[in-house]
């Protein structure tokens, strides 16, 4: 095992059922501090409940180590105790709480309980820092809830920094972003992932092909194809399952990193409802 | 202004505190001096319903549960201080001239046993039974059945247990309060300062609770639990300390309730009491500070001046005040200034668009964003 595996998080043979439903039959894949590594797959692929899984929210099967540690069967607040974050597709942050207020309760994770009966004085650098990370410093004191879309998600992904997790869970981080947001988002995706574990979960193709580095394609709760962005896209299976056989020829465009082409191709895979 | 303005609560509380406890037994007659110790209890109560029901968000229908442990624990105690040594009260020498008294009537003899039942009872039973529901992720309507049921049979127990207990016909005629004699003037206002002492005091740690960090992430746990549990909390632990300080604060209420009223009875417990506690929260606003406090006040003071000279009317009253609330003020009456502070401020409070940011990577993209935004609208 090298040292970069000592803080990886290992999935292995992952199953999750829902009454006789088999929502993910055996998934397997790790992830490694220094890449940005997603997950994709078509709609109830199984990748949401992977996440669910690993995060204590539904019962599964198999194992997941976070550096050596199981996680499976673990209480949901004990996993995040053990240094796994993650976000959920609606953006979910304390609407009528200010955005300083939301990053000091997700600071306060390791707190004792007497201190929460005193007030806050003045703000924790881990959370100044996280401000400064996601660009809300201007907006500290505003209510969350009255906060566009993208920055709530960016509020999320702040409120995840602060507690110093291990591994990072997101989402479809980007779903419903401008153009320009996904690209603030995937810079800071990048950063993060430098020192820390980042999975995604994600739809939207050209924000993948974009900050990939590995990626896992997950289709009807089994590993389709795992391995570089590049690769993946040129696994006839992917493209299979993505166009059926017939769009296997334009998917060939996906290889290229955006351009007119692959618009296309996405408004296709937009239609196939990925 | 802006500094002044996290103590206005506390400012408040004084001024409170001052025609509570000197301008009120000033000038107030013995019969009002009695009936605002009475609003004072279920004030009490009502700031501890605005703790769990406004920034906890459990629904919590049957107050009259933890109102009743302090109010018997207290009445039991005065009703042996006012029986003769040797002798059994009163009531139960009706039933059964030779009864003995029951053995959970034995400790209430001792005033410390009384008074650590009063704060420990409520701390007992609803730790256990909150965490039992919390754990288990019992919310919502089910919480509010789930209470509003246990205050139906408690006060059903006590109504059948009419040898025990005194049944419907409750406890009454105390003639001593500690060692005080309760048909005396000077120590009716004496019990009248104390509960509005218990009064100003249970504010004063709800002012504390609600500007703590705690408070920060009771509301948060209201507003989104799952969340809080994903970011390493157990929403469960969080709702059950509001849960047991409000019933501490019920059972109080309902010791001192006792002395100040001279009788308690199921009636006082059951559902409609229970109702009617937390109607006067929704009536003044749960989740503000002064507004369950002054709502239960008020209820209190239309249940006992309209209630008993025209008792049909002031049923349909208090449905329509409750309806015209629900509708139009969900918040409460407490809401209404926050509104008119919004009216009058509004023009010169709106922060300029946009602002000049030091900002970083993010902070430029998202004024595009915002703007294409405002446009797709």
């Amino acid at each position: 095992m090298t040292a970069a595996e000592d803080h990886s998080l290992v999935v292995t043979d992952l199953r999750v059922e829902f009454d006789g439903f088999v929502a993910v039959g055996g998934v397997s894949f790790d992830a490694h501090p220094g890449e940005v590594r997603f997950l994709i797959g078509p709609n109830g692929a199984g990748k949401t409940t992977c996440i669910d899984a690993i995060t204590g929210l539904s019962k599964g099967t198999g194992s997941v180590t976070l550096a050596g540690q199981e996680l499976l069967g673990k209480s949901t607040q004990k996993i995040v105790r053990l240094g796994v974050g993650r976000t959920f597709q609606t953006a979910s942050v304390f609407e009528q709480l200010s955005v300083l207020q939301n990053l000091d309760i997700a600071a306060g994770l390791h707190r004792s309980s007497l201190s929460l009966l005193r007030a806050r004085r003045g703000v924790d650098p881990a959370i100044e820092s996280a401000l400064d990370e996601t660009g809300l410093s201007g907006e500290r004191d505003t209510p969350a809830g009255i906060l566009s879309h993208g920055q709530k998600q960016w509020l999320e992904i702040g409120m995840m920094l602060v507690q110093e997790p291990r591994a990072l869970l997101l989402d479809e981080p980007v779903a419903g972003m401008s153009q320009d947001e996904r690209t603030a988002t995937g810079e800071l995706l990048q950063r993060i992932a430098q020192r820390r574990i980042v999975l995604v979960v994600e739809h939207d193709m050209d924000f993948m092909r974009r900050y990939a580095s590995r990626v896992t394609v997950l289709h009807q709760g089994k590993v389709l194809s795992e391995g570089a962005v590049a690769h993946v896209q040129a696994d006839p299976r992917v493209q299979e399952v993505y166009l059926g056989t017939a769009g296997a020829a334009s998917t060939a465009a996906m290889a290229v990193v955006p351009d007119a082409t692959t618009a296309t191709a996405d408004a296709a895979l937009q239609e196939e409802g990925v | 202004m802006t500094k002044l303005k996290p103590w206005l609560p506390l400012i408040g509380i004084a001024v409170f505190a001052v025609l509570l406890l000197v301008v009120a037994p000033a000038v107030l007659s013995m019969h009002w001096i009695n009936n605002l110790g009475k609003y004072c209890c279920w004030a009490i109560a009502a700031v501890g319903i605005g703790l769990a029901w406004g920034r906890g968000g459990m629904l919590v229908l049957g107050q009259g549960v933890f109102f009743g442990l302090g109010a018997y624990a207290m009445a039991m105690h005065l009703t042996l201080e006012s029986t003769a040594p040797g002798s059994l009260p009163v009531f139960m020498i009706l039933y059964d001239p030779s009864a003995s008294l029951p053995a959970f009537w034995e400790p209430f003899r001792s005033d410390a046993f009384t008074l650590a039942a009063i704060l420990l009872l409520p701390v007992i039973v609803a730790g256990v039974l909150g965490y039992a529901l919390f754990k288990r992720r019992i919310k919502g309507a089910y919480f509010a059945i789930l209470s509003q049921a246990l205050a139906v049979a408690l006060a059903v127990l006590i109504s059948s247990t009419i040898r025990e207990t005194g049944g419907d016909t409750g406890l009454s005629d105390f003639k001593y309060f500690f060692g005080y004699v309760l048909n005396d003037d000077a120590n009716k206002v004496m019990v009248f300062m104390i509960a509005a002492s218990l009064l100003i005091l249970c504010l004063l740690a709800v002012w504390q609770l609600n500007r703590s960090r705690f408070g920060e992430l009771l509301i948060a746990t209201r507003d989104a639990e799952e969340r809080v549990r994903f970011l390493g909390y157990d929403p469960a632990n969080i709702k059950l300390v509001a849960y047991v300080v409000a019933a501490v604060m019920a059972s109080i209420a309902g010791a001192l309730f006792v002395p100040i009223v001279g009788i308690i009875t199921p009636a006082e417990i059951g559902a409609s009491a229970s109702i009617l506690m937390i109607a006067g929260v929704a009536l003044g606003g749960r989740a503000s500070l002064f507004g369950p406090a002054l709502g239960a006040m008020a209820i209190g003071w239309g249940q006992s001046s309209l209630g008993s000279s025209w008792p049909d009317g002031w049923i349909y009253i208090l449905g329509l005040v409750f309806i015209l609330v629900t509708l139009f003020l969900p918040m409460g009456l407490s809401s209404l200034f926050a509104k008119a502070k919004g009216l009058v401020w509004r023009p010169r409070d709106t922060p300029p668009a946009s602002l000049p940011d030091p900002a970083p990577v993010l902070e430029r993209v998202e004024e595009p964003g915002r703007i294409a935004e405002e446009v797709a609208k």
